[in-house]
């Protein structure tokens, strides 16, 4: 069957490049003159559609997944950051695919926002999906975390081969109860790290002098478990063995993350027949670097920068909690920006304690003198307050020189200090 | 110990005991920022904070003097309706006896007469505020100013699907000039009897408007030593907050 589509598209999408636009309005032209393209493109792909998704992490989990498959041999489609919506995928695969509209990739993996995941599990059923957690996040858009959980369903339930969970986290655990079709898979910690990962539930508990909650969730076999997390090695155990391995991605929960994309490309690659070569799978993961933004570090100065970002109080508690304070020094820049949720209530749910010894710089963003407000109640000093990004970025490289530097941002605001720190240093491009 | 607690143990002008309501249920949307700024205030005005919780199921603590309650999901409303029916009385005594008390969202609704879900069932409230509310399939979501007589200008933001209506017996809180309020049409939000402070807004609340939060301290102190003797906190940062708060859009 000949169709214009895939010509059309890519004409749209060359044209709009070329206007500087954004990359959604070709998938858009697409969605409208052809709604069946992505479906019948993606179908045929011999290992079929794995999404992602979750509140926290997907960037860097993607990501993993991408390189664990590609260390197997396996083509990999996927879609890059901003674009992780229905419109942006189709969109990315008019770039991919050739005239005649087929894909050259065994697999897609995509990271999908939970509420744009709905919409395209109901277009594109997937084959697999991996979901992470549920976090206070943006409850401005969704509203409430409940019915983000209940999304995170609906994806489960549309996939037809295999469910990846965190079991760790009991609103993506509970899932498993509600889906009859697919296998179910899991990801977990060991005892000893579920302390470091508070959920929403817990996130009071954890708060001082308010008792502990108790309870934790019936404990089911998970596919591979984080046994430990070192300065810069990690235990993963799957297959009944522990592994050692170096690792670049640093946080603990990226490392947790770690643990779900290793079980997301076990299952992928074991489907075929061929089950994936643990020796390179852990190989490749050791080499994994951090998406940007997610603890990745630049250099300015001779001086490591570290960029943590940080967009909600679970996201940030984790931060403060992966990248102690000691020896560093610290700036805060939070934006209200619709990517960023408008609602600063959320600053109320992370307590600061672990900045008081060394205080924070520089505090920045729209917001800045939420923080400032937020900080003066937790008793933390600061230094100087200004809501101009680079005016304040200046201030902090020039004011903390010769030391180590670590900037907690929401994402708007990291978008800004990249932008302003391109400038000055080498910085990946982010398309 | 912090620097100010420590000054505050040595020369107290008295002790004031904040009960939260059941923080582990309802306790979404920064509600914890609430308690924390009723702690610290009370230190910089010179007194010793006493920081309880009660939550589903407890011993109700002797000797409250501010009771403060948040927000919670359809989820955390159901968990705790039952027990709050059983701490009813108790709670419409110590409202109607003149405790100050604040409630935000979730537990705003419960303390009116009902609210009826958007899926049929209707909880019950524990009626210390003549108000009613209905879900709705319309969120209300975004910044927030009002006027109050009592507080001036009033910021932060709101999220619920819950509209309010206010009966005779309770008067608004303030008249919104940026957001929605109780409800999509009347334009009050909040609610205020007795000294109960009753309102959607999170942010948290009390940060960026310590005049609620010094009314509370103020009437909780007066009642039990008879004078209020106020510190002087400083509120530089929460004006500055409170500006650039207000110039954000809806
Ligand atoms: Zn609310």
């Amino acid at each position: 069957m000949f169709s214009f589509t895939v010509p059309l598209g890519k004409l749209v999408r060359a044209v709009s490049r070329l206007r500087g636009g954004g990359s959604a309005l070709p998938g858009l032209v697409v969605e409208k003159i052809d709604p069946g393209f992505m479906q019948r493109t993606l179908s045929s792909l011999p290992h079929g559609v794995a999404v992602v998704s979750g509140t926290n992490g997907k960037t860097t989990t993607t990501k993993m997944v991408v390189e664990l498959l590609e260390s197997q041999g396996l083509k990999v489609f996927t879609n890059r950051t901003g674009s992780n919506f229905t419109r942006g995928v189709a969109a990315a695969l008019l770039g991919e695919v050739d005239w005649r509209g087929r894909l050259d990739a065994d697999v897609a993996v995509l990271e999908l926002d939970e509420a744009h995941a709905v919409h395209f599990v109901n277009k594109v059923p997937p084959r697999y999906c991996l979901l992470l957690n549920v976090l206070r996040d943006q409850l401005d858009r969704f509203g409430e975390i409940d019915t983000t959980a209940l999304l995170l369903q609906r994806i489960a339930e549309r996939t037809t081969g295999t469910v990846v969970l965190n079991r760790e986290d009991p609103r993506v655990a509970r899932i498993a109860g509600a889906i009859k079709g697919p296998e179910v898979l899991y990801f977990g910690l060991d005892e000893s790290l579920r302390s470091t990962f508070p959920n929403d539930d817990d996130m009071r508990a954890a708060a001082p002098g308010i008792s502990a909650q108790g309870e934790l969730p019936a404990v089911e076999a998970a596919d591979v478990v984080l046994r430990r997390v070192g300065a810069d090695d990690a235990d993963f155990e799957f297959d009944g063995t522990l592994v050692t391995t170096h690792m670049k991605l640093r946080g603990v929960y990226n490392i947790f993350n770690a643990a779900a994309a290793l079980v997301l490309a076990r299952s992928i690659t074991g489907a075929s027949g061929r089950p994936g070569d643990a020796a390179k799978l852990v190989k490749a993961l050791s080499e994994v670097a951090p998406a940007f933004g997610r603890g990745e570090s630049l250099t300015v100065d001779g001086q490591p920068l570290e960029l943590v970002l940080v967009k909600n109080p679970s996201g940030f508690r984790l931060g403060l909690k992966s990248f102690p304070a000691k020896g560093y020094a610290s700036m805060i820049a939070i934006n209200d920006n619709y990517a960023d949720g408008r609602d600063m209530s959320w600053l109320w749910d992370v307590e600061f304690e672990s900045l008081r010894e060394d205080g924070v710089e520089v505090l920045t963003g729209v917001r800045a003198y939420d923080m400032a407000l937020r900080l003066q109640y937790d008793d933390v000093r600061f230094g100087s307050v200004d809501t101009d990004i680079p005016a304040a970025l200046t201030e902090f490289i020039r004011g903390s020189a010769g030391k180590p530097k670590r900037v907690f941002c929401t994402y708007t605001a990291m978008l800004a200090i990249r932008r302003e720190l391109s400038k000055i240093t080498t910085v990946e491009v982010v398309s | 110990m912090t620097p100010a607690e420590d000054t505050a143990q040595h020369a107290s002008k008295g002790t004031i005991r904040v009960l939260q309501l059941y923080p582990r249920d309802m306790n979404i949307y920064g509600d914890w920022g609430n308690s924390l700024v009723l702690r610290q205030r009370l230190l910089w005005h010179g007194y010793t904070p006493d920081l309880l919780e009660y939550n589903v199921g407890d011993d109700f603590p002797e000797d409250v003097d501010i009771i403060v309650g948040g927000g919670g999901q359809d989820s955390g409303q159901l968990v705790i309706q039952d027990d709050l029916q059983a701490r009813g009385d108790q709670l419409r005594g110590m409202a109607e006896d003149g405790t100050p008390m604040l409630v935000i969202c979730g537990l705003y609704q419960l303390f009116g007469k009902f609210f009826k879900t958007k899926a049929g069932p209707v909880i019950p409230g524990i009626g210390i505020l003549d108000v009613e509310t209905v879900g709705t399939d319309e969120r209300l979501i975004g910044n927030v100013a009002l006027t109050s007589p009592e507080f001036g200008e009033i910021l932060g933001y709101e999220n619920h699907s819950g509209q309010t209506s206010l009966g005779p017996g309770v008067e608004p809180l303030g008249t919104v000039s940026k957001g929605a309020g109780n409800n999509s049409k009347d334009g009050h939000e909040g609610a205020r009897h007795r000294n109960v402070v009753a309102s959607y807004l999170h942010g948290s609340l009390l940060p960026k408007n310590p005049a609620i939060a010094d009314f509370l301290i103020r009437t909780a102190v007066e009642r039990k030593y008879g004078t209020f003797v106020p510190g002087a906190p400083d509120d530089g940062f929460a004006r500055l907050a409170r500006e650039h708060a207000a110039r954000r859009p809806r």
